[in-house]
């Protein structure tokens, strides 16, 4: 291939953003997008026929989606636009895509990866019961269905995204039972300080938080879950203190639980992208430049797939990565909207330090998980067996875990547990979590069905 | 620098070099193994998990016969049953002139106790009514099966370790020599082991050690791809291979198939990644064969690294160049199978001075200059 085509994975506000930029410079790029529609997962557009307003899918957001979306319509036509495209292996310069239920092989002369991220969680007692959601599920089933996870809600986790989600089911005529962070009152006043130096998001987080507050949500900190009541359907959600104390239960037959983001970064794991310990995020992230190169020549990353940095961030790294293809193709940018995008970013960043602290990981969880609670829900392995192998087998790091262990094994390839499996074998073996690191990757990214492979004759085309 | 000296030392902790650990322990030799990663996480532990003796060639089969005994007193051996099930295997023949050679491989191995049987096209629809392909016919080993290589190669190596083996993991070797009177091996970080005898286990990376001494082999590496479904209702009684190739694939009790088909050449050893060019076809075939997989996911698919001899033999026995060094390696496909004989009969060269099975097809010096004359 001579000509330049570059490829984008995903089209949320990084991929959109990074299109635009292509476009302006002349090219067309293919965009795949594992969705229906483009947005990600934070601007998902409703199916065809409903007609609920963005300002009430999108809250304060509403302006943003609105923008990003038509940006896509505009670029209909200047843009090879590819939904419901999942891209389950990544290698040399080519991607295999599941479009329409066959793969195909795309290839690329540049690639940007934007591919987003899904929610970390921490295994407790009951957490796999029907009716437990991630607080980005929660959010989806609002969004994109119009609907609700129960008809008595509780919230629990931490980060911005536990009071958004709180304040968009209640702004929805939801029934929220309460709100419980894990992270203390505490810790968020703390970072106040931070916070005044960007003022935006302390209206916004205040917002949501004055709008719960009158409309007598209980808003709870420093919880902890102590294990969820109910065998078929969530019944309630037993809670105490982080300090000890009593336990509380909340009536409720609806749990949204999350505690931050991480980043969905197996593409560019495939591709053999370098990767470093990322302290704040406590994951192991491919290695970018300030202008979101990849340790790979022609491969760029942006957004919350390459390190957890926020909607308004992804928007301004997928158009700086976008500059920095362009640059490296040898094609003119504008040197001083790069440098613009960089500064914003670092601000971001910044303040992003700022929220980290305000809600800050519950990692004590950890250790006091009982254990017979599920960690792998694909494989079904227990908190204990896990614990038992690491006790046994001189097990230092994940991937020697994952063999003798199953964990991480399944559907889902740690996607949903590695998180918390890294963690528990870090506070096992009283290790810095950086020292226990990542699961290898291995295609495909998510399950492709055995009949995903073309006819023979476009079958050994491909093989050739 | 930390000098230890023991009577063997062992370059290589997969299933071949932690069972011969196991099999000297046995016997009271004092054993230091030197495994550059982790035990049993190479290919023994990445393997598909083929425990076969059907379809191996003549000068393999007293071996394999050999590790059939051995793998029915594993959980004695190593302290856990690895999933070893002795489920059959039924290699499939498309062709007649395929399934000619099923039967001619009946008459050549009829000494060794296989018991094959061949089923002809009617009798295999009627036993295993989810084989999909036109098919000429099978040979069935009642008695063949499969089992875990996660489990069972590091369990070889956990047993010798209890049987008193000395085992360094995360400790490459980095030099060996013979100094007249012992092996002097540096590993790691300043390790120096002395020994009198020194066993070159180390799979796909054996020629690199044997060239040390001289001993030069034609050894490359190869890199089989291999998948496996999420789990689904028990249907695989047992275990499928096919003549020539094609696809192998056997069902776990917890209802995952583990797959098998085609080969990559000539990677790096020292990396392996299913290939690009090879999953589709393989899924492809996969459906031909068992149709009734098409609508199953396939969760993962994975590689290893196999060493591999031209003849499709490995190296098995004495170095021509220095006493007290034994060369196993270049198992690829029979490893897994073959490893724990391979291992006692390393252990019968360093105790007694030669093995009770034949290992002479298996000379390391067969593809040199004079051997070929």
């Amino acid at each position: 291939m001579n000509a330049i085509q570059p490829v984008i994975v995903g089209a949320g506000p990084a991929g959109i953003r990074a299109a635009q930029a292509l476009v302006q410079a002349g090219l067309k790029p293919i965009v795949l997008d594992e969705s229906f529609h483009p947005g990600g997962q934070i601007y998902r557009q409703p199916p065809p026929g409903f007609t609920r307003p963005k300002s009430q899918l999108y809250g304060t957001e509403h302006h943003k989606a609105d923008s990003l979306h038509r940006q896509m319509q505009a670029m209909e036509s200047s843009i090879d636009y590819r939904p419901q495209s999942l891209v389950w292996n990544a290698q040399g310069h080519a991607l295999d895509v599941i479009q329409a239920g066959r793969s195909t092989r795309v290839e690329f002369s540049h690639l940007i990866l934007a591919t987003g991220a899904t929610d970390r969680v921490l295994p407790f007692e009951g957490w796999t019961t029907p009716g437990v959601y991630t607080l980005g599920a929660s959010q989806i089933a609002l969004k994109f269905q119009g609907t609700v996870i129960g008809s008595r809600v509780t919230f629990l986790g931490t980060g911005p995204l536990l009071y958004l989600v709180a304040y968009q089911y209640v702004k929805a005529g939801a029934n929220v039972v309460a709100v419980l962070d894990t992270g203390s009152l505490a810790a968020r006043a703390g970072a106040l300080a931070g916070m005044l130096r960007t003022p935006a998001l302390l209206a916004k987080g205040l917002v949501f938080m004055a709008y719960l507050c009158a409309k007598g949500i209980p808003m709870l900190s420093n919880v902890r879950p102590v294990r969820v009541q109910g065998q078929e359907r969530v019944r309630g959600l037993v809670c105490r203190s982080a300090d000890g104390g009593r336990e509380r239960t909340f009536d409720c037959d609806g749990i949204g639980y999350g505690l931050g983001l991480r980043s969905e970064t197996q593409l560019a794991s495939l591709l053999g992208c370098e990767y470093r310990f990322h302290a704040r995020d406590r994951a192991w992230l491919p290695q970018r430049d300030e202008a979101g190169r990849s340790s790979l020549p022609q491969v760029y990353l942006a957004g919350d797939g390459a390190g957890i940095m926020g909607a308004d961030a992804a928007e301004r790294a997928g158009e700086r990565a976008a500059l920095a293809l362009l640059a490296d193709a040898g094609m003119a940018i504008d040197q001083n909207r790069a440098q613009q995008l960089e500064h914003q970013l670092q601000h971001i960043d910044r303040s992003r330090t700022v929220l980290e602290r305000a809600f800050p990981f519950p990692a004590d969880m950890v250790p006091s998980v009982a254990d017979e609670v599920v960690l792998c829900r694909c494989e079904e392995v227990t908190v204990g067996t896990v614990r038992r192998a690491i006790a046994d087998g001189s097990i230092a790091e994940m991937n020697r875990l994952k063999a003798l262990t199953r964990v991480g094994m399944g559907r889902c390839q740690g996607r949903m547990c590695a998180a918390a499996t890294a963690e528990l074998l870090a506070s096992a073996r009283n290790v810095p979590l950086a020292d226990v690191g990542r699961i290898r990757t291995q295609p495909p990214v998510k399950p492709i069905p055995i009949m995903a492979c073309p006819p023979p004759a476009a079958c050994e085309k491909a093989g050739t | 620098m930390k000098t230890l000296a023991t009577e063997v030392t062992i370059i290589g902790g997969g299933i071949v070099g932690a069972s011969a650990a196991l099999f000297l322990r046995q016997q009271g030799i004092a054993v230091i193994v030197l495994e550059g990663a982790r035990c049993g996480a190479k290919a023994s532990g990445v393997n598909y998990g083929g425990v076969r003796r059907q379809g191996r060639s003549l000068d393999q089969m007293p071996l394999s016969t050999r590790a059939h005994e051995l793998w029915a007193q594993l959980p004695a051996l190593i302290g856990t049953d690895g999933e070893y099930v002795r489920s059959g295997h039924l290699k499939l023949a498309t062709t007649q002139d395929d399934f000619a050679e099923l039967a001619r491989y009946k008459e050549q191995t009829r000494g060794f106790g296989m018991h094959l049987q061949l089923l002809g096209p009617q009798q295999l629809k009627n036993c295993y009514p989810w084989l999909g392909k036109s098919l000429a016919g099978a040979s069935l080993c009642p008695d063949d099966g499969h089992a875990n290589p996660r489990l069972v190669s590091p369990a070889f190596a956990w047993a010798a370790r209890r049987a008193g083996a000395i085992i360094h993991e995360e400790c490459p070797v980095t030099g060996a020599a013979h100094d007249g009177q012992r092996f002097v091996v540096r590993a790691g970080d300043g390790l120096e082991v002395r020994s009198s005898y020194l066993l070159n286990c180390a799979g796909a990376w054996g020629k690199d050690f044997a060239r040390m001494f001289g001993d030069t082999v034609p050894e490359s590496s190869l890199h089989p791809q291999m998948m496996v479904t999420e789990p689904l209702p028990l249907f695989m009684q047992v275990s499928l291979g096919m003549h020539g190739g094609g696809i192998y694939a056997r069902q776990v009790a917890r209802g995952n198939v583990v797959l098998g088909g085609g080969r990559e050449f000539g990677q790096s050893p020292a990396f392996a990644q299913p290939s690009q060019k090879n999953m589709l076809p393989l899924l492809h075939r996969v459906a031909e064969v068992i149709p009734q997989l098409q609508g199953a996911h396939v969760i993962r698919f994975w590689s290893g690294v196999e060493g591999r001899l031209p003849d499709n033999n490995p190296v098995i026995g004495a170095s021509t160049r220095i006493k007290g060094l034994f060369h196993a390696f270049g198992l690829c496909g029979a490893g897994f199978q073959i490893g724990p004989a391979v291992g006692e009969v390393l252990a019968d060269l360093v105790v007694k001075g030669h093995a009770k099975v034949g290992i002479e097809p298996f000379r390391i010096d067969r593809f040199s200059a004079e051997a070929t004359m």
